[in-house]
This record gives C-alpha cells, sequence and structure tokens, in this order.
C-alpha cells in the first residue's frame, strides 16, 4: 500500500500532505523534512526511485511541485509513478491547467480529489471520467443547496 | 487570488490566504494567525448563532492553519455539528477536518461515530462515501468497534451502488490491517472473492486489494481467488486497447488491476490445476512478448504502465521459480533494460535481476550481463543506480567470477559515494572471505581494502581477517609478509597497523628469518607508527610488544627500554601505562618457560557465523540478505573457519587479561576508541542495539517558512566554548563535564563531510532517556545540509562508563556562517540534563589547498580586489607567536600554505578552494605577524564576500 503523499514546492513548501497511516504530528514533520530535503538534492535526470528506510520513493516533479508518494517495499515503482501522473490529470482536469496556486487556494478540493482516487493507501477509482462525475457531481450538490 | 474558483468559493478564506501569502517574515505571519484565530474563536463562542456557511468558512481556515503546521486546539466540536448538515458541502469540510485532526477526545469520537452511522444508513450513495472514507482515513480502533461489522454488510448487499462497494472494500481493508480481531470472517468472505468477476472495473481494483490482503492472512479460505484470477488476468491481457474504454490508459489495458492480480497470484504457489495454469503460463507468454512490440504510444506513461505490468509479471515468474524457459526469458528482457536510455529502467532491471540471480534457474543467464553491470557501476551518474549495480554484483557472485568482481569493487571503492562505502567494503569482505580458494587472495584483498577505504573498514572486518589468518597456518608465513611490507608505506592506515601489530606479534617470527624483515627491523617499523596511533592501536601494539620478547629474545633489550620509558610507564593513559608496567614487569621477572606459555600463540577461533556477514543483515535490516546465503558459504566455502567467540581485540590479547579488561571498561579517555562497546564481546553484535529509527532528527532543512519557526528553541544556553578551538583541527573532545564526554572526530572532502561524535558516560550511572538532535537554526538551513545523521547506539540508554558513537553526514550547499546546534537530552538520576552545543562546522572545512607559483598568488590577489571581496583585521596576538605553531594551524584551516610567496619571508600566505554544492569560493589569505607589538595583520581576499567576512571573524580568534 502507500504509505503517504507529499506534494511541495521547489523551495520546499509544502502543498499538501495525505498519511495513509496513522503517524504522530512531530514524526510528521520530521519526514517532511527529511523527503523535502532528499528528492531536492537529486540532480535532474536522475532516477525517480529512493529506497528510505523500509519503503520505496517515488517522486516526480511537475513544473514548480514536487509529487513524493512513500510506497512499500514489494509495490511497483513504475505504476506509482502513475498513481502520481493519474492525480495530476485529476487535477488537471477539474482545475484546467492546473498549476501551485489552484493547490493552495483550493487545498479542500485537491484533498476531495484525492480521497475519490485513492482510499486507505490504495487505488479506488482508476477512470477518470468517473473521479471527474464524481467531484463535478458534488460541485453540483454544492450550488443547488 | 487564484486563477479558478470552482464551486462555491470561500472568500473569506480565500482572502486569508492571500494574506498569509503576503507577509513578509514569519513573525508577520504567525500575528495574521493569531489575529485569524482570535476572531474564530470569538465567532465560535459569541452569542449569535453562526449560519453553516460561516461555521464551515472558519473550519476550513483553522484546517488551514493546522496544515501550516500550526498547533489547533479549538474547532473540533464546531467541525462535528457541520457532520450532521444536511448540506453537502458543509458535511464535506466536517469530515475533512475529523480526518485530518483525528482527536482521540471520547467524548467527541461518539458523536462522530454518532454521525458516520446516520450517514451510513442515509442510503444516500453520496454521503455513504463521506462516512466511509472518513473511516478509512482515521482507522482508529474505535472506528474498527463501532463499524467493522457493519461494513461487510454494505460491501455485499446487492443494493449497494459500485462507489460505495469500492469504498466500504477499501474501507473494510484499513480496519482490518489496523483490527485483525474485529473484522471476522463470515458469509461475506466467499462473496467478497467473486467480486473479482464484478463486471464494474472500479470495483474488482478496490476489492483485489481487499482480497490480496485477506489472503496472506488467511490463504486456504480464499483459495478459490487464484482461478477467478486468473481468468480475469487473461481476459485483460488479451483485450485490445480500446475494450476497456476508460480503464485503458496510455493504450495498456487496465494496469493497475493487472498488477493487482499478478501481485495476488503472489500469495500462492503455482496453480494445481493444469488447465489454469497453462492459462496462467500463456499470460505470462502474452505479457513477455508484448515486451518486445513496439510502443503503441511515445509517452513516457504508455510504457511505464506497459512495464510495470511486464516487472510485476517477472516478480511472479521469480515467485514460482520453476518455469526456466520463463526464467530465462525474464532474465533476457531485464538484459535489455539494462541498456536502456530510460534511467528508471536500468535502476528496476538491476535490482530485479539481484532476485533473478538466487534462483538456479537463471543464475548462469543473470552471469552473462556481468560486464554491463561492471560498466553501470562505473559510469551511471546516479548514485542509486550505481548502489544497485553493485547490489547485482554481490548478488551474481560466484567462485567463477569472484575475483573480477571483488577486483572492480575495489576499484570503485576508491572513488564510491561516502553514502555507500560503508556497505561496500562489508560486501567485499565478504565476497573475498566466501569464495577464497586460495588464502593469499584473501589477505591482499582485505589489505587492499584496509588501504583503500581504511576509514570505512569496520573492527569486524579486521577482526576477521585476523581470525581467519589464525585459524589457516597455510595462509601466516603469507600474511606476515604482505602485513609487512603494507607497514612500509610511509602514510598507511591506523587499521592496518592494528592488523600489522597482531599478525607480526603472532606470525613474525614465520619471517623473521629474512634479513630485510629481521625482528629488529619488524620492531622498529611497528614502533615507527607506535606515536601516530590512537590509545586502543597502542595498546595492542605494546601487546605485540611483549609477544616480540617471547618471539624474539634479542628484541628483549630494545623493547624494555621503550617500555621503560617515561611516555609508556607514566603514560597519562591509565590503559597504556598499566600495560607498560605489566609488560616491563613480565619481561623481567618470568622465566623463558612462564613467558613462552603465558604468550603463546592464539589458538583458533571456534567455527561460528561470519561476523561481518552478520553485520550486512543487519546493516539492510531482515529479509535483505537472502536466506540462503548463509548455506551458501557452507555449501562453497566449506573451507572457510568460521569466526570466534571472542574477537582479537586488544583485551583478548594481552597477556593479563583480566587486567586490561577492567580497565577497558571503566576507562572513558577512549574517546577515540573505534570498538563503540567497551566489553570484549567480539564485534559488539549482541550488545549494540539493531539499526532502526535514528533519534536525531536531520537538521531542520527547508522547512516550510508557513510551518515552522526555526528550530525547537533550546532550553539551554548555547554551549560554544569548544566551537573556536576546532577551527583549525578536526579531532578533539569537544565538551566534558563532571557528566558526560562529548568527543570529534571529522573528516571532509570537498563539500562534504562526516562527523563521528563520542558520547562518553563519565558516571557509574545509567543515562536513560539519551536523545540527540542537531538543528540548524536561520537560513543555514538551506546552506549546510546534515544528510541522515545516523546513529549507530539507537538505544536510549547510556550505561555508566559506556560511549556511543555516532555519525554525521555533512553536505555544504552553499557558504554560511552559523554553525548547526547539538541538543543532547537525557536522565541522570532523574534529572532531566538539556544540553546545547555548537558543532564545529565552519566554512573552512570545506577547503581545499591550492598550491601555486608567487607570480600567479599576485596576480589573482590583484583580480579580487573590489573592496567587498577584502576582508582586513588588526589585532593582539592570544597565542604564542612561534612559527611551527602558526604553520600548524595555518594548515589545519584547510589552505595550502605557500613558501616564497611574500617577500617579506616572515608573512605568511596561503590559498585556497572552498568547495560547496553550487559553486567553488577562491580564497587567498595573508597573515602579517608584528613580534614586537605581539599583533596580526590579516587580509583574506576571497571570490565572494561573505566568504571574506567569515573567514576573517573565525581566524583572528586562532592566533
Amino acid at each position: 500500500m502507500m504509505r503517504f503523499l507529499l506534494l511541495f514546492s521547489r523551495q520546499g513548501k509544502l502543498r499538501l500532505q495525505k498519511w495513509f497511516t496513522p503517524i504522530p504530528e512531530r514524526e510528521k514533520k520530521k519526514i517532511i523534512r527529511e523527503m523535502t530535503t532528499m528528492v531536492l538534492a537529486r540532480q535532474p535526470r536522475s532516477c525517480n526511485f529512493l529506497h528510505w528506510k523500509d519503503l520505496k520513493i517515488i517522486y516526480k516533479r511537475y513544473a514548480s511541485l514536487y509529487f513524493c508518494l512513500a510506497i512499500e517495499n514489494h509495490e511497483n515503482e513504475l505504476l506509482a509513478l502513475e498513481v502520481i501522473h493519474r492525480y495530476v490529470e485529476l487535477l488537471d482536469k477539474y482545475f484546467g491547467n492546473v498549476c501551485e496556486l489552484d493547490i493552495i487556494f483550493n487545498f479542500e478540493k485537491a484533498y476531495f480529489i484525492l480521497d475519490e482516487f485513492l482510499l486507505g493507501g490504495e487505488i479506488q477509482e482508476t477512470s477518470k471520467q468517473i473521479v471527474n462525475r464524481c467531484i463535478e457531481s458534488s460541485d453540483m450538490l454544492q450550488e443547488r443547496w | 487570488m487564484p486563477a479558478v474558483s470552482k464551486g462555491d468559493g470561500m472568500r473569506g478564506l480565500a482572502v486569508f490566504i492571500s494574506d498569509i501569502r503576503n507577509c513578509k517574515s514569519k513573525e508577520a505571519e504567525i500575528k495574521r494567525i493569531n489575529k485569524e484565530l482570535a476572531n474564530i474563536r470569538s465567532k465560535f463562542k459569541g452569542d449569535k448563532a453562526l449560519d453553516g456557511y460561516s461555521k464551515k468558512k472558519y473550519v476550513c481556515k483553522l484546517l488551514f492553519i493546522f496544515l501550516l503546521g500550526h498547533d489547533i486546539d479549538f474547532g473540533h466540536m464546531e467541525a462535528v455539528n457541520l457532520l450532521s448538515s444536511n448540506k453537502y458541502t458543509e458535511k464535506q469540510i466536517g469530515y475533512l477536518f475529523i480526518s485530518v485532526l483525528v482527536n482521540s477526545n471520547s467524548e467527541l469520537i461518539r458523536l462522530i461515530n454518532n454521525a458516520i452511522k446516520n450517514d451510513l444508513s442515509s442510503r444516500n450513495p453520496t454521503f455513504m462515501c463521506l462516512a466511509l472514507h472518513c473511516i478509512a482515513n482515521v482507522g482508529s480502533r474505535e472506528m474498527a468497534e463501532a463499524f467493522a461489522s457493519e461494513i461487510p454488510r454494505i460491501l455485499v448487499a446487492g443494493d449497494t451502488m459500485d462507489s460505495v462497494k469500492q469504498s466500504a472494500a477499501l474501507c473494510l481493508l484499513r480496519l482490518y490491517k489496523t483490527s485483525p480481531d474485529l473484522v471476522l470472517m463470515g458469509e461475506w468472505t466467499s462473496r467478497v472473492v467473486h467480486l473479482l468477476n464484478d463486471q464494474h472495473m472500479g470495483v474488482v481494483t478496490a476489492a483485489i486489494s481487499l482480497i490480496t490482503c485477506l489472503s496472506q492472512k488467511n490463504p486456504d479460505e480464499f483459495k478459490t481467488c487464484v482461478s477467478l484470477a486468473v481468468s480475469r488476468l487473461s481476459r485483460i491481457v488479451s483485450s485490445a486497447s480500446t475494450d476497456l474504454q476508460d480503464y485503458t490508459y496510455y493504450f495498456v489495458p487496465a494496469p493497475w488491476l493487472s498488477c493487482k492480480l499478478l501481485r495476488l497470484l503472489q500469495c500462492y504457489p503455482p496453480p494445481e490445476d493444469g488447465a489454469v495454469k497453462g492459462r496462467l503460463v500463456e499470460c505470462l507468454e502474452t505479457i513477455l512478448n508484448k515486451a518486445q512490440e513496439p510502443p503503441k504510444s511515445k509517452k513516457v506513461q504508455h510504457s511505464n504502465a506497459k512495464n510495470a505490468i511486464l516487472f510485476e509479471a517477472i516478480s511472479l515468474i521469480i515467485h514460482y521459480d520453476s518455469e526456466p524457459n520463463l526464467l530465462v526469458r525474464a532474465c533476457n528482457q531485464l538484459g535489455q533494460f539494462l541498456q536502456h536510455r530510460e534511467t528508471n529502467l536500468r535502476y528496476l532491471a538491476l535490482e530485479s535481476m539481484c532476485t533473478l540471480a538466487s534462483s538456479e534457474f537463471s543464475h548462469e543467464a543473470v552471469k552473462t550481463h556481468i560486464e554491463t553491470v561492471i560498466n553501470a557501476l562505473k559510469t551511471e551518474r546516479d548514485v542509486s543506480v550505481r548502489q544497485r549495480a553493485a547490489d547485482l554484483l554481490y548478488a551474481m557472485c560466484d567462485r567463477s567470477n569472484a575475483k573480477q568482481i571483488v577486483a572492480e569493487m575495489l576499484s570503485y571503492l576508491e572513488t564510491a559515494d561516502y553514502s555507500i562505502r560503508e556497505e561496500m567494503v562489508l560486501k567485499v569482505a565478504i565476497l573475498a572471505e566466501k569464495y577464497a580458494v586460495d588464502y593469499s587472495w584473501y589477505v591482499d584483498t582485505i589489505l587492499n581494502l584496509i588501504r583503500i577505504a581504511g576509514d570505512y573498514v569496520s573492527e569486524e572486518v579486521w577482526y576477521r581477517v585476523i581470525q581467519i589468518v589464525i585459524n589457516r597456518d597455510d595462509v601466516q608465513g603469507y600474511a606476515a609478509k604482505t602485513v609487512f611490507e603494507a607497514l612500509q608505506a610511509p602514510a598507511c592506515h591506523e587499521n592496518m597497523v592494528k592488523v600489522g601489530g597482531y599478525i607480526l606479534g603472532e606470525f613474525g617470527n614465520l619471517i623473521a628469518g629474512d634479513p630485510r624483515s629481521s625482528p629488529l627491523v619488524q620492531f622498529n617499523l611497528l614502533h615507527s607508527k607506535f606515536h601516530l596511533c590512537s590509545v586502543p592501536t597502542r595498546a595492542l601494539l605494546l601487546s605485540a610488544y611483549i609477544k616480540f620478547i617471547n618471539l624474539f629474545p634479542e628484541t628483549k633489550a630494545t623493547i624494555q627500554e621503550v617500555l621503560r620509558c617515561d611516555s609508556q610507564i607514566r603514560n597519562s593513559d591509565v590503559e597504556l601505562q598499566q600495560r607498560a608496567v605489566e609488560y616491563l614487569k613480565l619481561s623481567s621477572i618470568a622465566s623463558t618457560d612462564v613467558l613462552a606459555t603465558v604468550l603463546e600463540e592464539m589458538p583458533p577461533f571456534p567455527e561460528r557465523e561470519s561476523s561481518i556477514l552478520a553485520k550486512l543483515k543487519k546493516k539492510k535490516g531482515p529479509g535483505a540478505v537472502s536466506v540462503t546465503e548463509l548455506e551458501d558459504s557452507k555449501r562453497e566455502g566449506g573451507e572457510l573457519n568460521g569466526g570466534g567467540d571472542r574477537g582479537p581485540d586488544t583485551s583478548a590479547m594481552s597477556a593479563s587479561n583480566a587486567v586490561s579488561r577492567h580497565s577497558v571498561t571503566s576507562n572513558l579517555s577512549y574517546v577515540f576508541q573505534s570498538t563503540p562497546s567497551p566489553s570484549a564481546d567480539l564485534l559488539g553484535i549482541r550488545s549494540s542495539a539493531p539499526a532502526g529509527t535514528a533519534p536525531a532528527s536531520a537538521g531542520n532543512l527547508l522547512v516550510d517558512v508557513f510551518s515552522e519557526a526555526g528550530p525547537a528553541a533550546p532550553s539551554a544556553a548555547v554551549n560554544d566554548d569548544g566551537f573556536l578551538r576546532f577551527v583549525c583541527k578536526n579531532n578533539g573532545v569537544l565538551f566534558e563535564n563532571q557528566l558526560l564526554q562529548i568527543g570529534i572526530k571529522s573528516e571532509y572532502r570537498q563539500n562534504l563531510g562526516r562527523m563521528y561524535l563520542f558520547y562518553g558516560n563519565k558516571t557509574s550511572v545509567q543515562f536513560a532517556s539519551f536523545t540527540t538532535s542537531v538543528s540548524c537554526p536561520g537560513e543555514l538551513q538551506s546552506h549546510i545540509l546534515s544528510l541522515n545523521v545516523q546513529t549507530k547506539q539507537v538505544e536510549p540508554l547510556v550505561e555508566g562508563g559506556a560511549q556511543i558513537q555516532q555519525v554525521l553526514n555533512i553536505e555544504c550547499l552553499t557558504d554560511f556562517s552559523d554553525a548547526p546546534l547539538l541538543n543532547i537530552k537525557f536522565r541522570y538520576g532523574g534529572a532531566l540534563q538539556n544540553l546545547t552545543l555548537k558543532l564545529p562546522v565552519t566554512i573552512n572545512k570545506f577547503f581545499q589547498p591550492t598550491e601555486m607559483s608567487s607570480h600567479d598568488f599576485f596576480q589573482r590577489w590583484k583580480q579580487l580586489s573590489q573592496p567587498q571581496q577584502e576582508a582586513q583585521k588588526i589585532f593582539k596576538a592570544n597565542h604564542s607567536m612561534d612559527t611551527e605553531v602558526l604553520k600548524a594551524k595555518l594548515l589545519g584551516l584547510g589552505t595550502a600554505l605557500l613558501d616564497n610567496v611574500d617577500p617579506n619571508p616572515e608573512n605568511y600566505v596561503c590559498a585556497g578552494v572552498i568547495q560547496t554544492k553550487g559553486q567553488q569560493v577562491g580564497c587567498l589569505l595573508r597573515l602579517e605577524p608584528n613580534a614586537q607589538a605581539q599583533m596580526y595583520r590579516l587580509t583574506l581576499r576571497c571570490s565572494k564576500d561573505s566568504v571574506s567576512r567569515r573567514l576573517c571573524e573565525l581566524l583572528a580568534e586562532q592566533f
């Protein structure tokens, strides 16, 4: 399963944190620091995988944002890269040309979309259409009520 | 403001976020947040009842503040109230808040569970999903107690919507993982398996995660899933890329589901039913075939998805380990990837081949790629890829290629990254031992290892070579000769001196016939190293000397003279003094017979597991070294004797065993001893704690400016007494009080450094809750990087008289002037001790000396003529103005001291380049002493003005 997903900027500012297992706040802050340090120090065109403790860290940069996903040791790295990509696509589809600012100002939406896509550290729904329909319909509910 | 604000934008929230973003400083941000918190608090407490929208907005603001890293201690109740709102959007924010800020407040949990229960029974699928998401996100024991029996029912009920089923499956998985005892198997389990046949691909994808986890725990109950999984897989694999509509990802049909199916099959042995097995093999072959087809798209997503399935299929093939044909095909496929232009694929191929190498069917096939892998080790740009290449070389090594692989690994070691050297050293040592047919090769390899990477050769490695030499009499003569030759190098590593001292002390007689290595020559050679060595090595050498007296009576007078001199029998170190006194006495009063008995050759060590293998296992964690490894070494390498119970450490060798042992344990001046554990236990394997989470945190790097106000405020004043003493030296005692002594040993190369910290408990009482942390204050965070602070000793207890060691890796990103802080906390007799020290990491540590001629020097001096590039200080001498002392300090600074450059011979000029990650800063220094006035003038010119200033400040305190 996936353990956590972090989004941070090139300056190391955290934009989204999703923890799939309970972790004490202090520990979270420590992990965030370690991840940003480790990932930002990587040279361009290095491979996207790192070993960290007993986990694998899969990271990828999209424009100014780094997406950093921790998966358990037996999980598939390439597929994890595509989990990240699919999430980016979902954000892009919802916001239309998503940028860092969208995620800062609509952070709650970014979390809602993630919840439709991943749940409890596993894939819930891979279909872009279905996830988007879900989110659109909840936006509709907002307008109606 | 955001470009898009979908749904109902909460204007107040957007304004607040903008305000925070516009804050110029951390203080301004905290001020703004406090203002907002006060506002929200008054709104929540106010008499006027808030409407749902306002409540939602404020809860959302609190959530934002929390996610910035600030503590939130109110608002939970309001969030819980939102849960029971009828408005979807309010409910959604309420659930999000609860999911992120779970509170163990039992009163609240009861209310939350109540709200969830209502939503679950509402039959409104969107509400049900929200509630299920919340359970899965929180996943607490209390929730498991409340809902573990309800969710299976929702999952298998005939009228449940697909989206709810998906959430329910994963929600149940989450609860099963937290509280397996509460999720009872029952009638629903068989129906869950049949979800593999569900029409809706999303349902299958979600359900299979649950099924896989349940199968791992109860394989028999879920056996039926194998044939279902195979048929589902077969349908996907043979489908055209358009059949699955939106579940086709960049022309690859259902990659996530395919991988999950292949993963599920790895919970079971190969299917027994011939038809099922045939179908599965067909699937695997199709997947391997597809890898050879031209890609349907140039996009990386296409190849990633396709290869993800391929790697998962290869994992299954390796798991079955029964189809030689498939194994060899897998190996060939990975062989192609080894030279792929995508770094990721090369990385994964190397990793995957490691497991293939352990299969008897594919071991030979893997070996054919040796040249490619060696080439990867030499040429890959990315250190993590090189690491995988080294792993694979280790895995594919056998008797036939051991010499080649060991040679390649040794030559790689000369330039290997710091981070992987220690592991490489262990691996080379293990391979050399495991596949040694001829022991002279083994001895050569280990001595080379010490020569090339002496600092990374742990005790285990040099203990082991000694154990083997002692147990094998056919190699003793060769070992003595080789080590004698190695010691003749002008600069040889201390570990070499240890091995040399030990081996010559035992077997020096085997080469004493040659006049070039006569007893006295051997002794003089060893003794020439004595003064450069640390205390434990000196202790070992003293023991070697007394052994010499026994082996070679003709050296007795010389050695007694050495022992008798003040620097030995009056040595300030108790251990050394004691040995000198005892050995001197022993040699003068004991008869030859007694001497010969006491100082007899060490008996062979009893056989036991190779200590270095144990160390590697410990380092990598369980399972990292294949279980078969040990059997392997027994089967193939039976020729090697096992290790001993005792290490050939100084005390085991000492004639006065008991005496030296007691003094080792009570002696704290062992700050730099290489053995962290004071007991004589071999390699300290049993006594040192297993590697785990390092208690010390890495520097507070790149902390979100929003989320943290720098490092935690140190409660003790920062102690920087020791700091300035280390500007021109790297080793010594940083701090000492009645309780604790902290020693430092550090080394730097280019922009990297490694610092060893030794904490010695000077009392006879245990220190409890011993923790250390390193932080980088202020902007230092982004200037210096202390990567992976790791402690060898993670147990929070430091026994009385014991010493523990910590390693700190440092990387200099750009020039800096502050120093990192080391905070130490522990309990001594109930009282909390808190200590903060400035770590002596200064910019000059990253100097590389530059030699240059007078002409070049002055030419560069002139180039650096802008006023801000120069820093100058005139100050009074605080220390001796003796030439040799000054020279030593300037050399310790790290620069090259240039002779014949300054026209005035009294002056000193130095040149060096500071290596940071981003740039190199050239520095020139001129120090002009005025002996009469007892003054100095110090001038620095650097290509970066901040460096000039900082160096000038640091150096003005040194002379």
